[in-house]
């Protein structure tokens, strides 16, 4: 291997491990490897060996991965709950029927064959898990987050769920009733937050701009919009 | 399988970390796993589920694995289970001398168009539901060796049917390959206290999807 390959591998390898490290939460002090993670060199052993078998085209990969990356995610679902604000009528039908009601703008597919959409209201709080796996509404939201898929969510929702409230910042009333949703089958769930005061002015993509992911998920509220700015 | 994949209700998995502005992958290897899992089962050279042989991971490897690591180590024991590649064409890297190529693999055009085709779910077979919304169900005490959807904190506990969501075929045969056994699957509704005890909210409620042989008359 010669010096310019060697650096390379170092300062990808680095980065590598330096966003996994990140991904965990790990405190930078320990020495990041130097080279391809085993993972990264197992995989791409795993892939050349499968396309030489021809079991897969490459780029059939290239295709998935890249409608994983910028054609599903949350963007997605935020659009269904600012319809749903404007629209009674597409409100009503998205509530009955999910997974028809996002048809309607274009949105479905894998992990979204029969969708439930929840409604957060004053007096129910509606919380997304799956304690088995990280079951999720891939056509609205995209690929879950690591914390979703992590064992301290999938352990504590169920059982605490006003306190994992808590640590997203989300505190309710005793007198709210808190719903949790376990997606042990093929129903996948979607929370309808509650809209925000002081959006009456505000059209359809200036509310679809203040939904997140995590408010599609029951973590948070959304917070009315900020002056100055929508 | 009573193991750890199996998780809601457990103490001590440590403080939930929230990674700002967090990528889809943090890596690439982790896209091209999910993009080869999804691939190969959509052309059934795989089972169509990696949840059993995720769930079949030793518990200290499963904790300590991403999921996408997870993915990985199932993805390579349901190809050599499904006889798609050997353990030493794994360990070479190079298929075996003189094995067969494969007739066909998922193309990139139909590849386009696979997230956003809906797989079916619900069976157009009659069948008649044991149970009616409103109705008191207890979830049965069983606890299969084998991949199940009947999580354990709910086995014993009393609920009630919120809705009837049709026909569907039941995981605990079809992941076996012993048959769809086709069923009406409820959505149940749990009290909090009822699992959890005085631990939780007299006021909050536990929704849990549920195949018709989970559950007993109450």
């Amino acid at each position: 291997m010669d010096s310019t390959r060697r650096t390379f591998l170092t300062v990808s390898g680095a980065v590598a491990a330096e966003n996994v490290a990140h991904a965990q939460g790990h405190d930078h002090d320990h020495v990041h490897q130097a080279v391809p993670s085993d993972l990264t060199l197992r995989v791409k052993a795993l892939e050349s060996l499968l396309v030489e078998k021809g079991l897969v085209d490459r780029a059939a990969l290239d295709a998935l991965v890249n409608t994983y990356e910028h054609k599903v995610g949350p963007r997605n679902g935020a659009r269904i709950v600012a319809r749903a604000w404007v629209d009674p009528n597409y409100k009503r039908r998205l509530l009955a029927n999910g997974t028809a009601a996002i048809a309607e703008l274009g949105y479905s597919g894998e992990q979204g064959a029969d969708l439930t959409v929840v409604e957060n209201t004053p007096k129910v709080h509606n919380l997304i898990v799956c304690t088995l796996c990280s079951c999720y509404p891939w056509p609205v939201l995209g690929l879950p987050p690591v914390w979703y898929k992590s064992a301290p969510y999938r352990s504590r929702a169920v059982i605490d769920p006003r306190g994992v409230l808590h640590e997203f910042g989300t505190e309710l009333a005793e007198d709210v009733e808190v719903h949790v949703w376990d997606s042990t089958a093929e129903e996948r769930y979607m929370v309808l937050p509650e809209r925000p005061a002081g959006t009456e002015k505000l059209n359809e993509e200036a509310l679809a701009a203040l939904v997140s992911r995590d408010a599609m998920l029951g973590m948070v509220k959304i917070a009315p919009p900020k002056e100055g700015r929508p | 399988m009573n193991s750890v994949h199996d998780m809601g209700g457990m103490d001590g998995m440590g403080p939930i970390q929230v990674e700002k502005n967090e990528p889809v992958f943090h890596e690439r290897w982790e896209g091209r796993v999910i993009a080869m899992r999804r691939a190969m089962a959509a052309t059934r050279q795989i089972p169509a589920s990696a949840r059993p042989a995720i769930e079949s991971i030793t518990a200290a490897d499963y904790l300590r694995m991403s999921y996408y690591e997870r993915m990985f180590t199932a993805l390579v024991e349901q190809l050599v289970e499904s006889s798609q590649v050997t353990r030493a064409e794994i360990e070479s890297g190079k298929p075996a001398k003189g094995s067969a190529k494969a007739i066909h693999a998922l193309t990139a055009s139909e590849a386009a168009t696979l997230p956003f085709r809906v797989p079916p779910v619900m069976l157009s077979v009659a069948v008649n539901p044991r149970f009616q919304a409103g109705q008191r169900v207890r979830a049965r005490n069983l606890h299969p060796v084998s991949h199940t959807r009947l999580p354990r904190y709910a086995r014993g506990r009393t609920g009630v049917i919120e809705r009837d969501r049709g026909v569907q075929a039941f995981p605990d045969t079809n992941v076996l390959s012993l048959g769809e056994k086709p069923q009406h699957v409820y959505s149940v509704r749990f009290a909090a206290r009822e699992l959890w005890g005085e631990r939780a909210s007299p006021r909050d409620a536990v929704f849990i999807d549920m195949w018709e042989d989970y559950l007993e008359t109450a």
